[in-house]
C-alpha cells in the first residue's frame, strides 16, 4: 500500500468512525438528513428521493439522489463520508437493472416508477428472515 | 528565513477539514530528512543548510556524495537540496527534521519539476486561442497563426512563442495553504495542486510573499524521537538553546510516549 492509499484509509476510517451507513445502491429511496449552517447555527434537513448512482471509492466514494421537487426534477450529490451528512437512512429498495438510472432524468409520472425488490442481494434476506422470525 | 523541507508528492486526495468543508489537497510525505551540512558566510560566502532525504543504495551514489555522507555521519540519501537560512536559524549537522515544521494555516511555497508534455502546440503551451471552427479556416484550426510581419523584418523575431517542448522545467507554486499535519507518519497536506508526476522530490518553504505564523517552530521543526547515535549529543543543545519555548514542547513530546 503505498502512502496516499495508507491516508486515504486512515482518513476513511476517520470519517466512518460512530457513523452507520446502510448498504444501498442505485434504485433505493433514501432519505438524507443535511446539516445545514445558518450563521452559528446548525440545523438539519432531510433530503429524501431516489438514488440513481454510487461513484468513486474510498474517501472520495459518493452517490447521487433525484427526487422531484414541486413538478421540477432535483439531484443532488453527496459525498458519502462528508462530515455534513448526520445520517443516512434506508426507506425504500428497489428492483433495477442498471447501475446508474440517467434514463430516469426523461421520464415521468407512473413510467418513473421504480418496483420494490424483496428478494435478492444485500439486506433483503435477513430482512425477510427477521419478519418471519 | 529559516530552512524548508524536501517532500515527495503522494498524490492529490480529499480532506474534510473539521467545520466540515471539503478540501483537495496534494499529501507531500516527509522520508527521513536530515541536515547533510551547513554552509556559513565565513567558509562558504553564504549561509545554508543542505538537506538529504529518501534513501539510496551505497553503490548508486557518487564518490563524491559519499564523502558528503560519511563526513555527516548519515545514512546515503536519495535526494539533496541547499535552503538558505538566517544564520540564527541554522541547524547542526545530523538533525532530523520532523513535518510539523509547517503549522496548519500557514503558506508555503512549493517547487518543483513539472511533468513532461513532450512536443506540444501553442494552444495548450501558451494559451493561444487557435483559429475559428469555420470561415474558411481549413485543417488548422488549432494552428497558431501568424508569426510576423513582411519583407521588412523580414524574420521571425526571437523568443516568439511556437509549438514545442513543454513541460519538465522548474516551476514554483506560491502561496499554497497548510491544511494538515502529520509527524507521526510524515505527513504534509498542502491545498491545490503541486508541480510535477507522483513520487517526485519537491522543495517545501515558508512562503515568501506571506508572514510566518508565531506559532512556526524556529530554527526548525525537530525530530526529538528519531535520535541516531552520532548526532544525539549535537542534536540536544539545538532544541535546548536555540529555540527553547518553540521546539521543545512539541519535540519532546513525542519522545516522551516513544520511551513509555
Amino acid at each position: 500500500m503505498n502512502t496516499l492509499q495508507k491516508f486515504e484509509k486512515s482518513q476513511r476510517e476517520k470519517l466512518s468512525a460512530g457513523k452507520e451507513i446502510p448498504a444501498f445502491g442505485p434504485g433505493d429511496t433514501v432519505k438524507v438528513n443535511v446539516k445545514i449552517k445558518e450563521g452559528e447555527r446548525v440545523r438539519v434537513q432531510a433530503y429524501e428521493g431516489v438514488c440513481i448512482a454510487r461513484a468513486k471509492q474510498g474517501v472520495n466514494e459518493s452517490f447521487t439522489v433525484r427526487k422531484i421537487s414541486f413538478g421540477e426534477g432535483v439531484e443532488r450529490v453527496f459525498p458519502l463520508l462528508s462530515p455534513m451528512i448526520e445520517s443516512i437512512q434506508l426507506v425504500r429498495r428497489g428492483s433495477v437493472r442498471r447501475a446508474k438510472l440517467y434514463y430516469l432524468r426523461d421520464l415521468r409520472g407512473k413510467k418513473a416508477r421504480i418496483t420494490e425488490r424483496t428478494s435478492g442481494h444485500g439486506v433483503d434476506n435477513t430482512e425477510s428472515q427477521a419478519v418471519a422470525e | 528565513m529559516r530552512t524548508g523541507l524536501i517532500l515527495k508528492k503522494a498524490g492529490m486526495t480529499r480532506f474534510y477539514t473539521e467545520d466540515g468543508r471539503n478540501v483537495p489537497v496534494s499529501v507531500l510525505k516527509l522520508d527521513s530528512c536530515q541536515v547533510t551540512g551547513v554552509m556559513t558566510t565565513e567558509k562558504n560566502g553564504y549561509d545554508a543548510v543542505q538537506l538529504g532525504v529518501g534513501t539510496a543504495k551505497v553503490k548508486n551514489v557518487s564518490k563524491a556524495n559519499r564523502g558528503v555522507f560519511a563526513k555527516a555521519k548519515v545514512e546515503p540519501k536519495a535526494k539533496l537540496a541547499e535552503f538558505r537560512i538566517d544564520p540564527k536559524n541554522t541547524l547542526e549537522v545530523g538533525t532530523e527534521l520532523s513535518a510539523d515544521h509547517f503549522v496548519v494555516g500557514q503558506f508555503v511555497d512549493v517547487t518543483g519539476i513539472t511533468k513532461g508534455r513532450g512536443f506540444t502546440g501553442g494552444m495548450k503551451r501558451w494559451n493561444f486561442k487557435g483559429l475559428r471552427a469555420t470561415h474558411g479556416v481549413s485543417v488548422s484550426h488549432r494552428s497558431h497563426g501568424s508569426t510576423g510581419q513582411r519583407q521588412d523584418p523580414g524574420k521571425v523575431f526571437k523568443n516568439k512563442k511556437m509549438a514545442g517542448h513543454y513541460g519538465t522545467e522548474q516551476v514554483t507554486t506560491q502561496n499554497l495553504l497548510v491544511v494538515h499535519t502529520d509527524p507521526a507518519e510524515g505527513l504534509v497536506l498542502v491545498e491545490g495542486a503541486v508541480p510535477g508526476h507522483q513520487d517526485c522530490w519537491l522543495l517545501v518553504s515558508d512562503a515568501v510573499k506571506k508572514v510566518l505564523p508565531k506559532e512556526a517552530p524556529l530554527p526548525a521543526g525537530v525530530k526529538a524521537s528519531a535520535q541516531k547515535a552520532a548526532p544525539a549529543k549535537e542534536e540536544a543543545p539545538v532544541a535546548e538553546t536555540a529555540a527553547p519555548e518553540a521546539t521543545e514542547a512539541p519535540a519532546e513530546a513525542p519522545a516522551d510516549e516513544a520511551k513509555e
